[in-house]
């Protein structure tokens, strides 16, 4: 379980955070939600310690990561995986090298098994015969993947994900979100989702938050969203065709 | 420019500090550092020969130029262009052609990760980022651009003796000679230490200027061209302060 306690985080005037509660379950897919340029991505930074919050902690199973020692919080990243907006995978390694790059810094395993586990996690993520190409050489979806791949590598306990299927076909979206729950379930992994793509909020949304500028503005799961009253969140909920025919 | 002296030479030490631990992997630091002469090393020899031939056979005609009176021996041509290549041409000169080419590659290899979210990724993963990527690079340099010294002040002395041997400035007989006058091995050494200083401006300046690149790809440009403009500005500096250390 995750805890943010009553986390602030401002860029010189523009509070970004404010005021900010929630808590992420173990074996559920935790989402948080929200418009473009709500703070969904410091609200995840700052969840994983690469922002400093200004006010609040967060904490990991009741361990705090705001004043913890440069070890301890080594030992926790090495329990946490994370899948960037941009991907971020090293462009001087093949796909193959990516993905094996925290198995090569954190285990003891042999190249077989190593390379074993690298294969493994790409076919989890549907993806053959990359092994040996540049990340220059993929498509954006399949740099997702790929990230996502090295993400779970080292079967993580805590996994967070920004925006994970953002420029993806529907198609491998969704493929992108079930593997994402069923890992979820399957490893009893705490598993944070940024999204603003309302499929995957509907197909596995066991628990959503919504940051309205900065604020936690709701909170509930993908059957209580469609019945909400929620001004704000009803404008953000069905903005698409879709979802209005939903309605 | 948005924070102060201060503050920049505060933030670099801190990140030399980080930079300077012990590597998480010393199977994964050696093969990085083996890359790294490679990418510093091995790749800068081609520019190195060439200033060096060039710089040594300048230094050796203007030596000769400038020598008009018979009282003095043509053999200070050799001795001339041996103590100005040592002393200063080629750790200098040398040394701030390879801050244009050495620090542009470093600042702009790290700025754009840091710009594309890699150097987050590394942090998430429990990697010390200035120890994963500055590390390997400072410490091949500080090896490796002693050598390239070697090289060049080996090449510039060539240059000059091909000037001896084209032109009728100098006899070679004459140039040799004035190369063996008087050697001392001490200006070799004061030699080295200004290059192992240097490699370290060079790398540590050029991380700390790519590490910190805030913003997208202009920025990573903008930060390269810093990063050699300020190691070019320390070398020269540098250079002042330990000739008046180690020669007077
Ligand atoms: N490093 C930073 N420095 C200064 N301001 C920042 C920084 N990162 C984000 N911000 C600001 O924080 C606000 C929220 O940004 P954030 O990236 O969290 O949005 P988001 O909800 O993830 O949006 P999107 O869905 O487009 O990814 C924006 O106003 C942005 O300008
Ligand atoms: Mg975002």
């Amino acid at each position: 379980m995750i805890e943010a306690k009553n986390i602030s985080k401002s860029f010189g005037d523009n509070d970004v955070l404010k005021d900010i509660s929630a808590s992420f379950e173990p074996g559920k897919t935790n989402l948080i939600i929200g418009q473009s340029g709500s703070g969904k991505t410091v609200l995840m930074k700052c969840l994983v310690g690469l922002f400093d919050v200004d006010k609040g902690r967060v904490e990991y199973d009741g361990r705090n990561i705001s004043d913890m020692s440069f070890k301890q919080k080594k030992d926790i990243r090495k329990e946490l995986g994370m899948l960037f907006q941009g991907a971020a995978l090293f462009d001087s390694m093949t796909v193959e090298q990516n993905v094996m790059f925290p198995l090569n810094m954190f285990s003891d395993k042999s190249y077989e098994e190593k390379l074993e586990r690298v294969n493994f996690c790409l076919d989890r993520v549907d993806l053959e015969n990359v092994n040996r190409l540049l990340p220059s050489e993929l498509s954006g979806g399949m740099k997702k993947r790929v990230a996502i791949a090295r993400a779970i590598s080292m079967n993580p306990k805590y996994l967070f994900c920004d925006e994970p299927n953002s420029g993806l076909d529907p198609r491998t979206s969704g493929l992108i979100d079930d593997l994402i729950s069923e890992l979820t379930e399957e490893y009893q992994m705490t598993t944070v989702v940024n999204t603003h793509d309302m499929n995957s909020v509907l197909n596995i949304g066991d628990k959503i938050a919504y940051i309205y500028k900065g604020e936690l503005w709701w909170e509930g799961n993908k059957h209580e969203i469609l019945k909400t009253d929620n001004k704000e969140l009803n404008d953000f909920v069905f903005s698409t065709e879709l979802t209005k025919r939903l309605k | 420019m948005k924070h102060n002296f201060f503050y920049h030479t505060g933030r670099y030490c801190i990140l030399i500090t980080e930079a300077f631990k012990r590597p998480d992997r010393d199977r994964v630091f050696w093969s990085h550092l083996f890359r790294e002469f490679k990418n510093l090393g091995v790749d800068s020899i081609g520019i190195v020969a060439i200033i060096s031939i060039f710089m040594g056979a300048v230094v050796a005609m203007q030596t000769a130029y400038n020598i008009d009176s018979p009282l003095i021996p043509m053999t200070m041509v050799g001795f001339t262009t041996r103590q100005s290549v040592i002393l200063e041409f080629s750790p200098t000169i040398v040394s701030l052609i390879l801050a244009g080419k050495v620090g542009s590659r470093i600042a702009s290899e790290i700025g754009s990760m840091r710009v594309s979210e890699q150097i987050d990724a590394l942090k998430i993963m429990g990697v010390n980022p200035p120890n994963f990527l500055i590390l390997p690079k400072i410490t091949a340099a500080m090896i490796i651009n002693p050598a390239l010294i070697i090289i060049s002040i080996g090449i510039a002395l060539f240059g000059g003796w091909l000037v001896a041997a084209l032109t009728n400035l100098v006899t070679p007989q004459d140039y040799i000679e004035g190369l063996r006058f008087w050697f001392d091995g001490y200006t070799v050494f004061y030699a080295m230490v200004k290059t192992v200083v240097f490699a370290f401006i060079i790398t540590s300046v050029s991380g700390y200027m790519g590490y910190y690149v805030e913003g997208g790809s202009l920025e990573v440009g903008t930060n390269s061209t810093k990063a050699v403009v300020y190691s070019s500005i320390l070398i020269i500096v540098f250079n002042l302060i330990l000739t008046q250390i180690l020669l007077t």
